[in-house]
């Protein structure tokens, strides 16, 4: 009898009785089995990026007063293959003396970056790529190759201006994993375990992003600034520079980068909620395991939409405020939030569940209060030094 | 086929070679007019002049090399969070006690102006 | 052979020759990749070796920021990309006796220590970062160099900014 509730594992079963019927033992059609979803998961995880990229330009669209794409298809649904049509087609353009092995490599490197983040993402209870013990490290390890990416792309591409951009990219990337590293240390400090099923089996009664706001915040913000999207879109922002890293690149491998990015986003935001919104818990998830998959998406969708929120609302940040921010407010919030942190958990590690967390929460907003109080101190006397700097207005016009 | 890993290698090798395909496709579907105009560098729409060098400035290698004593210094944390918890209090403060040495060294590089972005 | 011997021969050859032609490109920036390409390799090794936390570790601090560092280095100081002029030395026999005679020794040395060559012993499905992490916080194990280690990375950091402040 086929348990729908249950649908991943029926399906692994399945298709592992088929492999063994057709004569492999049953490790072999384990292994075969598990060959077989890191071969499609990939394939799955670039194909989302097709609703997502329509959804995207449907929402900035609402939140700037516009309908956004509405002519190719019913609601502009088939904008997206459209566009995939018209970059699979157009020329594809090697500047002269340009790196080709180098240049052809770094789009296919910065989508591979952002495809293999999928690895390790459980989606349900027994439907996740790889069950990795250092999951959390390897997503550190596969954000390294988009970074590396975007330094190559700006290199082999022969062009100063590309070489800069790329720079100034990388210079904001690396500034921004550091409190982005520090925000993923905080769920491994209050589960207790580095790979990511340990992490969302651990908040079955309590979400992190309740027992540590201040850490979900800081991932919120890192991973934006590390994926270089609005508002820490400088350095490619169409208004502003013609492209950046990417000034020379067209067509598929132009195309390569824009999705890259989309799907980062996205797979950002079904980190986050892995790591603070508890992944596929939710009610009845005991029962219909399945429908841990829905939950996953519907909390990754809707941390998704807090980043194309912010973008449509924010400012573009300068190169200079964004590092200042990263360096002398996010690390060393960073920094002293995991001590504090620690020290709580560890001191009441035997207390129950909820004085726990509460604790948790009210070290947060301790610290949250502190650093406001601290910025706020800081922007008076800044205004003080501001106004006191201001000459007076001549006597001719003061009538 | 018992190391997780080789699940990993496998998924990698794909979302390599899977991008990789697309490429090669829309390579061969797309025209191929080269002409010397379309492959010059761009500079704003004017002639490039003068070589494809620029001077860097040394604040992204200050930023580089924060990074580097930062990661390693959260590399070090991680078996630390993953093991404070099973440990008497007293690793807990250990751990505390690292990372507030690395906060010294962060104010250090603050004050002395090394994070400014010129 | 097995697989699992294969797939080492394959991954150890990326690795080697990838570090060689880090020694012979004449484009530094060359160079500088097919170095990250040998630190793939070598992450890999140890991924089949099952040591997961060491393969993310040498991705993250070796890929992600000492190649990025070296990468930015190559174009601060760089005016010329390409190495001009002969790739050898005139009397490169000697230092190649030189360097083979070294190699020898060290593969000797490593081949006659006890335990090389064996299996390496298995953790009976203990998690290994946990031991790794019970291992450097225990004052009876390493606790002293963990903490050792931090103020090492503020020895390097504060070098670096002097060094690196006194150009401005």
């Amino acid at each position: 009898m086929v348990n729908l509730g249950d649908f991943f594992y029926t399906l692994g079963m399945w298709l592992q009785g088929l492999l063994m019927r057709a004569g492999l033992n049953e490790s072999a059609a384990r292994g075969a089995f598990s060959a077989l979803v890191a071969a499609l998961l990939p394939l799955i995880a670039l194909l989302t990026a097709v609703p997502l990229i329509w959804l995207e330009r449907k929402w900035i669209a609402r939140l700037q007063d516009r309908m956004g794409p509405n002519r190719v298809g019913p609601f502009g649904l088939l904008q997206v293959f459209a566009d995939m049509v018209k970059i699979f087609t157009k020329e594809d353009i090697t500047p002269l003396g340009a790196d080709r092995v180098v240049f052809a490599l770094a789009p296919v490197l910065a989508v591979a970056g952002v495809v293999g983040l999928w690895a390790v993402i459980p989606f349900a209870a027994n439907a996740f790529g790889v069950d990795l013990n250092v999951g959390v490290l390897y997503l550190v390890a596969a954000g390294t190759l988009s970074t590396l990416a975007i330094m190559l792309a700006g290199w082999s591409a022969n062009n100063k201006y590309a070489l800069l951009g790329a720079f100034r990219t990388v210079a904001q990337m690396i500034s921004y994993e550091v409190p982005l590293v520090l925000s993923l240390l905080v769920p491994v400090l209050l589960s207790g375990s580095l790979g990511l099923n340990g992490i969302v089996a651990a908040q079955r009664e309590v979400w992190f992003v309740f027992s540590a706001p201040l850490a979900a915040l800081l991932f919120l913000i890192a991973s934006q600034a590390e994926v270089s999207r609005a508002p820490f879109d400088l350095l490619e922002a169409e208004s502003e520079i013609v492209a950046g890293f990417n000034i020379e690149y067209s067509g598929m491998k132009f195309g390569f980068f824009f999705v890259g990015e989309f799907l980062h986003s996205f797979t950002m935001g079904l980190l986050g909620a892995t790591l603070f919104l508890g992944g596929w818990t939710g009610p009845g998830v005991e029962t219909y395991p399945a429908l841990g998959a829905v939950y996953i998406i519907l909390k990754g969708t809707f941390v998704y939409f807090l980043f194309v929120w912010a973008r449509a609302t924010f400012p573009r940040i300068r190169i200079d405020q964004m590092l200042d921010f990263n360096w002398k407010l996010l690390t060393p919030l960073g920094l002293f939030l995991i001590p504090l942190l620690a020290v709580v958990n560890r001191g009441l590690s035997e207390s129950s569940v909820w004085l726990r967390n509460a604790a948790l929460l009210g070290a947060n907003v301790l610290l949250a209060a502190l650093v406001l109080t601290i910025l706020g101190m800081r922007g008076r006397s800044a205004r003080m030094r501001a106004a006191s700097n201001a000459t007076p207005a001549p006597a001719a016009l003061r009538r | 086929m018992d190391n997780a890993w080789s699940v990993v290698g496998i998924f990698m090798i794909v979302a390599i070679v899977l991008p990789g395909a697309a490429l090669i496709m829309a390579r061969l579907l797309g025209p191929k007019k080269p002409s010397p105009i379309k492959q010059q560098t761009y500079e704003c729409g004017v002639e490039t002049v003068g070589e494809s060098w620029v001077q860097f400035k040394a604040q992204y290698y200050v930023y580089a090399l924060a990074f580097v004593v930062f990661d390693v210094e959260v590399v070090f944390l991680y078996p630390w969070a993953r093991a404070y918890g099973q440990l008497p209090l007293f690793a807990t403060l250990e751990g505390a006690l690292f990372i507030l040495i690395l906060a010294v060294g962060l104010l250090y590089v603050w004050r002395k102006g090394a994070l400014e972005w010129q | 052979m097995t697989i699992a011997q294969v797939i080492f021969v394959v991954i150890s050859a990326v690795v080697l020759v990838s570090a060689v032609l880090v020694v012979v490109s004449r484009n530094i920036v060359h160079a500088a990749l097919w170095l990250i390409l040998s630190l793939f390799g070598v992450a890999a090794l140890f991924a089949v070796l099952e040591a997961g936390f060491m393969a993310v570790v040498q991705v993250v601090i070796y890929v992600g920021a000492i190649a990025t560092l070296i990468i930015f280095a190559i174009m601060l100081t760089r005016r010329e990309m390409r190495e001009p002029g002969q790739q050898t030395h005139r009397w490169w026999p000697l230092p190649a006796l030189l360097a083979m005679a070294l190699f020898a020794g060290l593969a000797w040395l490593l081949g006659s220590l006890p335990g090389t060559g064996a299996a390496p012993p298995a953790l009976a499905g203990e998690d290994p970062v946990l031991l790794l992490g019970q291992a450097l916080l225990s004052p009876e194990q390493y606790m002293l160099p963990f903490e050792v280690a931090s103020v090492l990375l503020l020895a390097a950091l504060v070098g670096a900014i002097v060094i690196a402040g006194d150009s401005r």
